[in-house]
């Protein structure tokens, strides 16, 4: 996020894109709504009529994968109407003109055609944003799992730039982060392409700090992604692999592919907590301790570094990832030395820039927010002020891509997927209170559609996608549109992700959750 | 409260003693700048003030009654008495007449310790024996797996109503009926699971009484007998922070901790009550080694000393690329920062990635 939880509770707009935080962000969602209490409009782009959509000020139902001529045609009316930042754009950005011949042709009358929303909502939208001084933009994975991704989030980049909102308190452009520790798994540099704190591994400079830090000498190459590792693992280049706390098999796009590629390893090794779907393809299995079980940190959506506290010893004979992987490295032939994990923590802050001025002490009762760079440094709530990290902020001229896969005749609905308030991802599937209150998956389907198919609400239906297919249980509610099923993927009795498409955005590698075809018929 | 700081002062006397406060604070408030305790079981500094209790009224010069010092604000020259024999005895009829309804099973209710009508009765010396009238006998209502409802220990205090449309936006909750049938209800009075609850939980947070309690802590262990340890939940990225309530060496659940910075006493039904896969049966707790297809038990150093011969075998046999390693969004960053390092220096590849992208 570039800026803090605190602006959103403090703005005046929120451009609520591609996310649900009711359910997947439950408690930014009572921050946003504490904000609308206080006086803030909303703006809600989303395909289904979430609970942020059905209070928002304007609803714009946008059809999946239509974002780039959404965001498009909301910039063609701020140009046309002058209703732009010129002061901001003048000095803090380039490449007006590019953005300007790109976006000429998005027509609020062609992006009503493309997207599906009414044409004056376009208009009303595109005001209200660019005219309200204090306003803010959140999105989630609605944005960032297409095969567009990367695309959309410059498209929103765009956007906050033309109308000025960014570099300062209560505007922004806030990705909300998925998991707990996404955002820290990322600044340790656990990517192919960066060591911590974002420092390329190609860039001679970091690596020979961090080659005298550890005394070893490092690879420039860049290593490969998730998606590359599955494809190298079945064209047979990729050997062996170790996951910790991830179960591939459940969560990534295309499961068969997956499963595919973990059965074609010579040897994989699974560090969890249960026997999960990857875990079932291991060859060891090293059992992990959980959250409660150790000491360390995260760092949440708004980069901001939290303690995790020991409450109990490790359960059984599990033992803590990071023991885990210093005994591993000790037989490797690499000791590992430290008493415990705070001093892991402060080796990592000799060579990751922005944890520079942390210690447990420092984050002890209300953390940080990175970049702390000294330790006189007291954390960062809003980043971009006064100039971008490269300096001028550039506009891209990006047009609009369709999905890689869309309903056709033989598969004629689309599936689109994401998270629901009473589970996390696949962790709660083992917690037996949640698992009592909300033992499946509900698949949604729209009432046409239910009517049409002779659905009566918890049929069973059987999704089908060019993939896979999955038998599931069925809500039938209007929350959907027409021509759409929604399902999450936290159950493993109904592997959604067997349906997903594999197709990924080629920056992010991301892959396109939100949008696949399929067919639905009713399973007796 | 800062708009209030920079306000004009005024000047009042409080128990005989003269005192300077900001203008535009209650009398309650008034009271508690200058360390004096004021009862009350209906105020929460985080929800509108309803005055309902009346435990926290205060004497004022000139005033016909007893105002409730939650929602009176404090003005020039107020002559206030916190503690007079006419303060005192209406404080211990308030809890006479709550007590009259209230069941007198301190022994087993799980609040016993953390009650704030148990801490008052106890303070005021107040056994509830003055009226021996009727006593509600409502269902105690556990038709679902997280919060149980005990509507005969309810005070009606309300907080529970205001949380939930003041903080958590739901207005699930709101009163029902007239006179001794009042209550706190749902819509059409259905339990919680039929209603349009989302089992966040904050309405057990601000429950002063043994009403709303965590249905899984129940029976395990009182808030005086267990170690409150504040970590952050292991689910989303908001960060959020909760205390696990640690008895015995062993979870028995978790509370919220006012002073966490991202979301106070809040939390969602998952980060509330969802921590309990800790102790899932279906955890594993002994490595694993796969033999005919089979996993089988073993000790650290077999599978330890497996991983790692097999991994250096394949590493000199086909070359550091050849390996590929998966991080964790969900690990510390401890962990994650070790696994990148052991990834790049010891494997000796920048295969390393995590579910960033997935």
């Amino acid at each position: 996020m570039t800026n803090s939880f605190e602006d959103l509770e403090n703005t005046k707009l929120i451009f609520l894109i591609g996310s649900n935080p009711t359910e997947a962000h439950p408690i930014l969602g009572v921050k946003m709504k504490k904000a609308i209490r206080n006086g803030a409009k909303l703006i809600v782009i989303d395909p289904r009529k979430t609970e942020m959509a059905e209070i928002a000020d304007l609803w714009l139902p946008i059809q999946p994968g239509t974002d780039i001529a959404l965001l498009n045609g909301l910039m063609h009316v701020i140009l046309n109407e002058d209703i732009y930042d010129h002061a901001f754009v003048g000095e803090r950005t380039e490449n007006i003109q590019e953005l300007k011949e790109t976006v000429e042709k998005y027509t609020p009358e062609l992006v009503a055609e493309m997207t599906g929303i009414e044409v004056e909502l376009i208009y009303q939208a595109a005001r209200l944003y660019a005219q309200t001084r204090d306003a803010s933009i959140c999105y989630t994975l609605g944005i960032t799992e297409h095969v567009v991704g990367t695309m959309n989030v410059m498209s929103i980049a765009n956007l906050a730039m033309l109308t000025g909102h960014l570099g300062r308190e209560n505007v922004g452009v806030n990705p909300l982060r998925g998991q707990n520790n996404v955002q820290g798994a990322c600044d340790m540099g656990a990517l192919p392409d960066v060591f911590p704190g974002y420092q390329k591994v190609f860039k001679e400079e970091a690596r020979k700090r961090l080659e005298t830090t550890w005394n070893v000498s490092l690879s420039d190459r860049v290593g490969l992604t998730i998606p590359e590792m599955m494809d190298s693992a079945i064209a047979g280049n990729l050997k062996a692999m170790m996951i910790m706390g991830e179960d591939p098999v459940l969560t990534d796009p295309d499961a068969n592919h997956v499963h595919k590629a973990l059965e074609s390893l010579d040897f994989l090794v699974v560090q969890d907590l249960f026997i999960n779907e990857t875990a079932k393809l291991a060859d060891v299995f090293l059992p992990a301790a959980s959250f409660a079980e150790k000491d360390g940190t995260f760092t949440n959506s708004e980069r901001r570094v939290q303690r995790v506290r020991k409450a109990i010893e490790p359960l059984g004979n599990a033992k803590t990832d990071w023991t885990i992987i210093t005994e591993l490295s000790r037989r490797m032939g690499y000791p590992m030395k430290y008493q415990n994990v705070e001093e892991v923590f402060n080796e990592m802050t000799t060579v990751n820039p922005i944890y520079a001025g942390m210690d447990y002490q420092r984050i002890d009762k209300k953390g940080l927010q990175w970049p702390v760079p000294t330790k006189e440094h007291s954390g960062t709530r809003v980043l971009h002020v006064g100039q971008f990290t490269k300096g001028k902020g550039t506009f891209k001229g990006i047009e609009h891509l369709p999905p890689a896969e869309v309903p056709d005749k033989e598969y004629p609905y689309l599936l689109s997927t994401g998270r629901r308030i009473y589970h996390y991802n696949i962790t709660t599937q083992y917690s037996p209170t949640l698992k009592e209150y909300q033992p499946e998956e509900l698949a949604m389907v729209n009432p046409e559609d239910a009517s049409h198919l002779q659905l009566k609400d918890g049929d069973k239906i059987k999704v089908a996608s060019r993939r896979g297919e999955i038998i599931v249980a069925t809500e039938i509610t209007d929350r959907v549109p027409k021509g759409m099923v929604w399902m999450a993927f936290h159950h493993k009795e109904s592997p959604t992700n067997v349906l997903t498409n594999g197709a990924y955005d080629p920056v992010s590698q991301t892959g396109e959750y939100k949008v696949a075809a399929v067919k639905v018929e009713k399973y007796n | 409260m800062s708009e209030i700081h920079e306000q004009q002062p005024i000047t009042l006397t409080i128990d005989g003693k003269q005192v300077t406060v900001p203008k535009g604070v209650t009398v309650k408030q008034a009271c508690e700048f200058n360390n004096i305790a004021i009862p009350a079981l209906c105020y929460d500094p985080e929800l509108t003030s309803l005055g309902s209790c009346r435990l926290c009224v205060v004497e004022v010069n000139g005033f016909k009654n007893l105002p409730a010092s939650c929602v009176t604000t404090a003005t020039e020259g107020m002559v206030i008495q916190t503690q007079s024999q006419a303060v005192v005895e209406s404080r211990k009829m308030m809890l006479e007449l709550l007590l009259a309804d209230h069941p007198m099973d301190c022994l087993t209710c799980h609040k016993n310790g953390s009650c704030l009508l148990q801490d008052y009765a106890y303070q005021y010396q107040v056994k509830g024996e003055l009226f021996a009238g009727n006593k509600h006998r409502y269902p105690i209502e556990d038709d679902n797996p997280f919060i149980l409802r005990d509507l005969n220990k309810c005070i009606d205090c309300g907080k529970c109503v205001r949380v939930c449309s003041e903080v958590q936006g739901r207005h699930v909750l709101d009163y029902a009926y007239r006179g001794y049938e009042m209550k706190i209800s749902t819509a059409m009075d259905y339990t919680l699971a039929n209603s349009d609850c989302v089992f966040c939980g904050s309405c057990v947070a601000v429950c002063p009484t043994g009403a709303l309690v965590e249905k899984n802590m129940v029976g395990k262990g009182r808030s005086f007998e267990v170690e409150k340890v504040k970590t952050t939940c292991p689910f989303c990225g908001v960060g959020c922070n909760f205390d696990l309530n640690v008895k015995d060496g062993r979870v028995i659940g978790v509370t919220s901790n006012p002073d966490s910075v991202v979301n106070g006493r809040h939390l969602c039904v998952k980060g509330r009550f969802g921590t309990d896969y800790i102790y899932s049966p279906e955890r594993i707790t002994t490595p694993l080694i796969k033999k005919d297809g089979e996993f089988v038990e073993a000790t650290w150093d077999e599978a330890l000393d497996l991983v790692a011969n097999r991994l250096l075998a394949i590493k000199k046999e086909s070359g550091n690329d050849s390996i590929g390693v998966l991080s964790s969004a969900r690990c510390t960053n401890e962990e994650n920062y070790l696994m990148q390092k052991w990834v790049r220096a010891v494997i000796g590849t920048n295969n390393v990635d995590h579910c960033a992208r997935t």
